[in-house]
């Protein structure tokens, strides 16, 4: 059904020449070679899925701003009446959320030290170094990336809990420092395989160790690579439910945001209070949009590297 | 790296290839490290444990192949077997088309492709448990967005989160919000597609239609793939939206495998069929995965090394 719709939206260079093609008829054929026709069904059917897909956002926002009355009136209403601002006072304060940010934060500046350090080390490894088995431990990250990480979920929590670490912060934060991530490695190992050798020849020449290379010449060349992970990581962490859920559902005081959230469904007995959870919830989104703006052009070269080049 | 700045002094590495060696090791033990820690050394542990039953309180008692005799005698198994399965085989479809549609139609030279591209995109970041609260309010019997636009066009409302046979739906509606994530990989594809092959396609006389079918998807198959296959792992794995949105319930309806495994680990805890079950997750999704590669991959085109 779709078929005949995506036969345009190919290319923009065909345009000039296709539309003096069709401008002589206008059977069906033709108008599918049409350019304005395409141009305007394009945008049509683009505008359309937008507002879909924004429509939600607009749903929290507005829910978000509504007495705990206003947001049960039905059919519902797109502009609160009362706008009721209060709500995000309510929901930062009914539960500790300042506290679930700061152990959040916490949680995420180690990650980031970890990740940005490990899996640049590792990457340097297997982009810059030839050695005996490095193909086969290469695969073998590989592999990882693909594997679920939620099969080893269970045993890992049996073997942290046996060493006391349930209940805190290692199991989300220790892992990272060995590796980082096979995909941020296969990620660094992408971009540090696109610098030129001659890079690092002078210093070669010069008697340094590869650690120093490693350090000096080619850690600050990658810093749009590392910019890239550290967004990835700072998203993985803050958006993280599994991790917190297994290693800090027991102790509120050590609650992430996004445990906190979770847990604050039931925070009223009785009854859900949709007005303060839409409050808290855009609280949690607004960061991660903030820095998808902020950084947009990291994201989709993220997205080049590991979709496209594996 | 003192390997490297004396090497005379110590007894080995004595060839230079060695050095090398050891320091190439050296940077990657990291990953071997946590590697074996990490991921090999939890799955053995998962091995041993499928033959024990173990509560964590109690020393583990042996029981030889019971929890494989449990298993295969387990309901619930087959049902979050099957949940999971309707989820994937309707998610990953419908996502990997609709998002491929969305990407073309996005890479068609308009304006306003930036701000299009952030649109579709955002959804795909909103933290899960946030998204879980708010799809829980979106698809609200009563009050919900969903129920208020159906009804605005005249159609009954469904109770999407209490009716057995409309709560996947629902979640699968939920999964698609993201689709955005797929699309923009599919979108640095397209965009990774040199210009001239189009009009070459085109000085053959190749229409839109033939330059989709002969040029674009034969070069943007390897990125199929790549989302089919990450598509079908994911899909493996969802979590948060039965255990926040749904329960697993109504009626065992979103049981997905991954909330069955955390229940009988972390709410029974029945670590030695929870250890199973992680298993056979892996072995399941590590099959599926060769299947696809082996019937799906030989349709991958790859281009020449040198173009």
């Amino acid at each position: 059904m779709d078929l005949p719709r995506t036969r345009r939206t190919e290319n923009g260079a065909t345009s000039n020449r296709t539309l003096m093609s069709a401008s002589t008829g206008t059977t069906a054929t033709q108008l599918l070679d049409n350019e304005r026709f395409w141009r305007i069904f394009v945008w049509t059917v683009l505008l359309a899925g937008a507002c879909v897909m924004f429509l939600p956002f607009l749903w929290l926002l507005s829910s978000s701003l509504k007495t705990e009355l206003s947001i049960f009136r039905y059919p519902p209403e797109w502009i609160p009446d009362p706008i009721q601002f209060s709500n995000y006072v309510d929901a930062w304060t009914t539960r500790p959320f300042a506290l679930y940010v700061r152990n959040t934060i916490v949680i995420l500046l180690l990650n980031e030290v970890a990740v940005l350090v490990s899996a640049s080390f590792c990457a340097y490894g297997f982009a810059r170094i030839d050695f005996p088995g490095r193909n086969v431990w290469f695969a073998v990250l590989l592999a990882t990336v693909m594997l679920p990480g939620i099969v080893t979920m269970i045993p890992q929590f049996v073997i942290f809990s046996r060493i006391g670490w349930v209940n805190t912060i290692l199991p989300l934060t220790v892992p990272f420092f060995f590796g980082g991530g096979a995909f941020n490695i296969f990620l660094l190992r992408q971009f540090f395989r696109t610098l030129p050798a001659e890079l690092a020849d002078a210093a070669y020449i010069d008697g340094a160790s590869e650690i120093t290379i490693y350090w000096r010449i080619m850690l600050p060349l990658a810093k749009p690579a590392l910019a890239t992970i550290a967004i990835f990581t700072f998203i993985g962490t803050w958006n993280d439910f599994m991790g917190p859920l297994l290693y800090l559902a027991k102790d509120p005081n050590k609650f992430t945001v996004a445990l906190g959230l979770a847990m604050f469904r039931t925070a009223f007995a009785g009854r859900t209070r949709w007005d303060l959870l839409m409050a808290a919830s855009t609280m949690m989104i607004v960061p991660v949009i903030f820095v998808f703006f902020v950084a947009q052009r990291y994201f989709i070269q993220g997205i080049a590297i590991s979709g496209l080049k594996g | 790296m003192a390997v490297e700045a004396q090497p005379s002094k110590l007894p080995w590495p004595r060839t230079r290839r060695a050095r090398r060696a050891l320091t190439g090791y050296m940077f990657i033990s990291p990953f071997i490290l946590g590697f074996l820690l990490f991921f090999v050394g939890p799955a053995l542990v998962a091995a041993w444990l499928t033959m024990f039953d173990w509560n964590m309180i109690r020393p583990p008692y042996f029981i030889g192949l019971g929890n494989f005799k449990k298993m295969f005698a387990d309901d619930l198994f087959y049902q979050s077997l099957k949940v999971t399965a309707y989820f994937s085989l309707v998610s990953v479809p419908v996502g990997l088309v609709l998002s491929f549609f969305l990407a073309l139609l996005m890479n068609f030279k308009t304006r306003s492709i930036a701000v299009f591209r952030t649109i579709y995109y955002l959804p795909s970041i909103v933290p899960a448990v946030a998204n879980a609260v708010l799809w829980s309010f979106i698809l609200n019997t009563e009050f919900g967005l969903l129920n208020a636009l159906l009804d605005s066009i005249g159609l009954p409302k469904i109770a999407w989160l209490q009716e057995p046979e409309w709560a996947m739906p629902a979640i699968i509606l939920m999964s698609l919000w993201a689709l955005g994530a797929t699309m923009v990989i599919y979108l640095a594809g397209l965009q990774g597609i040199p210009r001239s092959l189009y009009e070459a396609a085109e000085i053959d006389g190749a229409g839109r239609w033939a330059s989709l079918v002969n040029v674009t998807i034969p070069l943007m198959s390897p990125v199929i793939f790549f989302n089919l296959i990450i598509g079908i792992i994911g899909s493996f794995q969802i979590f948060t939206a039965g255990f926040l949105i749904t329960g697993g319930g109504p009626q065992h309806a979103t049981l997905f495998y991954v909330l069955y495994i955390y229940r009988n680990g972390l709410q029974y805890f029945d670590m030695g069929y929870a250890s199973l079950l992680a298993w056979v997750l892996f072995f399941l999704i590590f099959g599926l995965t060769l299947v696809v590669f082996k019937y799906v991959g030989r349709y991958v085109y790859y281009e020449d090394v040198g173009t």
